[in-house]
């Protein structure tokens, strides 16, 4: 019975509904725009890594490691470019 | 009659009406050609609707050829209107035009097709594959990129060539200053064509890493697989940013969004900036494969193994990184603080370091060996001292204090020139020559292949060595003509004649072409290289299935293995093969993209939805579609093995 049960499915299910409630508050509560960009931005990035490792199953296959490779190597590529531009173009000009 | 008006050039000359009357003349004269021999069945069956490789190879690199004819034209042009102070063999307009479809056509529409030809040839005969991973999908890049070409190279006879440089900067290729459908051309084709080239990176990806054959481990790959994987990496995170860009820059010119505009919130400085987060890694897309060619022939010409296998891996990979850390440096004028463009010289200052060790590794591997001077290593001997110039003086530009003095002269041109004709095309063309017998069955002539190098050697010193000097000296690029009183005129006329040169040495390629096809022997034996990677161990010409037991390899070098070390390559007994079937969708949905691209370029709306709509549906055909491909039998395989010569 223990195998059937898919309890990290449940629990990732719990904990993303609970990402997207902290995530509505911003817009129901009234925050300085920091603040709440900052909620926003990191229950984002939990939420999507919530969605890729348990209900997209990265990392359950063979491959995994070369799933989190390839994202690791494309996360830091995005970083590098936004925040690059961002000194370019902003920051630094 | 008003609605035609669109259609016309804005700004024309004899010389393109003569080319309006030449490209209809060639039209017909094929489509007459093609029915009067019933050729048409033969075209479609064989070539439009194929999946195999080896002919999306081979149509790479024709497309490639004819659009290196097509720069060169351009090219030729250029440097004839330089040739002499105050010419006027071009206007300032029609200068503008060339050198920016000479830039695109060289880059995207020559470069790009050229390593795409040889990727597809050789990954996967390279790695013991039937075919890529995405077989169907490989046809549908080659006609993107194929139908993208087509749509760029008819801007010149209608409605106009782009005429705001290869880089194309807002606000300059913004409507207020650009205002004939030229740029409209750029953004759509180049976004066609990216589609494909996108496409190309994933389905090359997945072959390198899902279809190697048993025993060949990644470190195991020969050093073109390697090269083809890290430059299709470098596409799968290079590219999007250029659809993104393209497709801002679309919006702004067709739907009045503001992203580039100098007002309303836009950032014009923003396109540059995009442009080269995908521009620089581009010039590393191309120059990797042409590494992985030269090192594939120093080392078969040398007759020894490649030095120092695992250093070059690492300086590749870590030129996959560090070229997305540097792309600021083509713009260190552009207005950025001393702080940022320190960061970015030193990058760029870095990424030299991997590859002097690769011209290090080269050298070594040449070092006591028993050099063959053939025309393949003639290109890559001349490569080494000819690209490091280029390499050196890419690190005086990188400087960024000192680039306020180089930036947007003729140092630069000379400078990129001499990164991209010695690295990029000597490549490609001593792969042409080297790999020519494995897919034509007849070698291509070694006198006039040698002329051929020297033509283009000394063309290439005397066209651009000059160029490093009048930079220097201030004069600047994209600029159709100078003054007698700055003094550039003889240095000038100088590389005029080299580029003359270099255009006879191209002439000979074809000449070469014709005369072996004429006159080569044709009983060369699978071999004739004498050789050392698995791409030379099927038949000559290779059969569809490639090969028909799966290798065993051994190492990176297990034909090499196979012929002095008493390695068994291929054992036990042919089983059926199982191949994908042909398809006519790639072709007719790259059609479709050709209708939608000319429709958006001239804001045709309703042609452009019903084209979407037809891209649409062949997207959904293709998902209902029950194919299982086709298997090719025992029989047929023994069939096929004995008449090649021999049971490999
Ligand atoms: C040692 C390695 C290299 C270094 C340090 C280097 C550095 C640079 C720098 C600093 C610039 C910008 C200069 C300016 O705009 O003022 C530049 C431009 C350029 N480089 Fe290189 N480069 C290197 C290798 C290459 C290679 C291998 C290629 C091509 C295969 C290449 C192609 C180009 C092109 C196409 C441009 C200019 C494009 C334009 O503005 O139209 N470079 N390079
Ligand atoms: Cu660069």
């Amino acid at each position: 019975m223990k195998e059937l049960f898919p309890a990290k499915q449940v629990m990732g299910f719990v904990f993303s509904l609970i990402l997207t409630v902290i995530a509505l508050f911003v817009y129901y509560t009234d925050m300085s725009f920091t603040v709440g960009m900052t909620v926003l931005l990191v229950t984002a990035f939990i939420q999507a890594f919530l969605q890729l490792v348990v209900f997209m199953h990265a990392g359950e296959s063979k491959d995994g490691k070369s799933i989190y490779t390839t994202i690791f190597y494309g996360a830091i590529i995005a970083i590098v470019t936004v925040f690059g531009s961002l000194l370019i173009l902003l920051w630094d000009m | 009659m008003e609605f035609f008006q669109r259609f016309a050039i804005p700004h024309p000359s004899p010389a393109i009406y003569a080319s309006m009357v030449a490209i209809a003349l060639v039209s017909i004269a094929i489509v007459v050609g093609l029915t009067y021999f019933k050729k048409w069945g033969y075209l479609w069956r064989e070539w439009l609707t194929t999946v195999d490789h080896k002919k999306i190879g081979i149509m790479y690199l024709l497309s490639a050829i004819l659009m290196l004819f097509r720069g060169g034209a351009d090219a030729i042009m250029m440097r004839a209107q330089l040739a002499t102070p105050e010419a006027k063999l071009l206007d300032a307009q029609h200068y503008n035009e060339i050198f920016t479809t000479h830039g695109v056509v060289m880059i995207i529409f020559m470069a790009m097709p050229f390593i795409f030809a040889f990727m597809n040839l050789l990954v996967p005969l390279q790695i013991g594959a039937r075919d890529v991973a995405f077989p169907r999908l490989n046809a549908l890049s080659f006609w993107l990129f194929f139908f993208g070409a087509m749509l760029f190279n008819i801007s010149f006879v209608v409605g106009g060539s782009p005429d705001a440089g290869w880089t194309s900067y807002f606000p300059l290729a913004g409507n207020d200053f650009s205002t004939s459908v030229g740029t409209n051309y750029y953004m759509i084709a180049i976004q066609i064509s990216g589609i494909g080239s996108l496409m190309t990176g994933i389905n090359m990806i997945t072959t390198i890493l899902k279809m190697r054959a048993p025993g060949m481990t990644l470190m195991k790959m020969p050093m073109f697989t390697w090269s083809a994987f890290i430059a299709n990496v470098i596409i799968v995170f290079a590219f999007p940013v250029l659809t993104v860009a393209l497709l801002m820059g679309t919006t702004d010119r067709l739907f009045g969004t503001n992203f580039f505009t100098t007002g309303n919130g836009g950032m014009d400085m923003l396109w540059a900036n995009f442009f080269w987060v995908w521009g620089h890694p581009e010039v590393y897309i191309l120059i990797l494969p042409a590494f992985g060619l030269y090192s594939e022939i120093i080392s078969t010409f040398s007759g020894r193994n490649l030095y120092g296998y695992k250093s070059m891996v690492a300086s590749m990979v870590l030129i996959s990184l560090l070229s997305f850390l540097v792309w600021t440096h083509h713009f260190f004028t552009m207005g950025q603080g001393a702080l940022t463009n320190s960061i970015f010289s030193v990058t760029t200052m870095a990424i030299a370091v991997p590859t002097g060790v690769k011209i290090f590794n080269w050298l070594f591997t040449m070092w006591k060996g028993k050099i063959r001077f053939t025309v393949p290593m003639l290109y890559s001997i001349g490569f080494i001292p000819l690209f490091t110039i280029g390499g050196v003086t890419g690190v005086m530009l990188a400087m960024s204090a000192a680039d306020y003095q180089y930036h947007n002269t003729m140092f630069l041109v000379a400078h990129f020139h001499n990164a991209i004709i010695p690295g990029v095309v000597f490549a490609m063309l001593a792969g042409l020559t080297y790999y020519w017998p494995k897919f034509f069955g007849f070698m291509l002539n070694e006198k006039i292949g040698k002329s051929t190098f020297w033509l283009l050697s000394i063309g290439f010193v005397l066209a651009f060595f000059p160029m490093y000097i009048t930079g220097l000296d201030g004069q600047a690029r994209r600029i159709y003509t100078y003054s007698e009183s700055t003094g550039f005129g003889p240095l000038n006329m100088v590389s005029f004649v080299g580029a003359a040169l270099m255009a006879i040495g191209f002439i000979t390629i074809v000449w070469n072409i014709y005369y072996s096809f004429k006159n080569s022997p044709r009983n060369i034996g699978s071999d004739p290289w004498d050789a050392r990677s698995l791409e030379w161990a099927t038949h000559t010409p290779v059969p569809v299935y490639n090969f028909a037991r799966m290798p065993q390899i051994s190492s990176s070098e297990t034909f090499w293995d196979s012929k002095k070390k008493g390695h068994q390559l291929f054992k036990g007994e042919y089983e059926e093969i199982h191949m994908p079937n042909n398809s006519g969708v790639p072709f007719v949905m790259s059609a479709i993209f050709f209708v939608a691209g000319f429709s958006f370029v001239f804001a045709l709306w309703v042609p452009a939805v019903i084209a979407l709509i037809g891209i649409f549906i062949c997207m959904g055909l293709r998902s209902f579609e029950q194919d299982h491909g086709y298997h090719i039998h025992v029989k047929e395989i023994e069939e096929t093995e004995e008449f090649l010569g021999g049971a490999k």
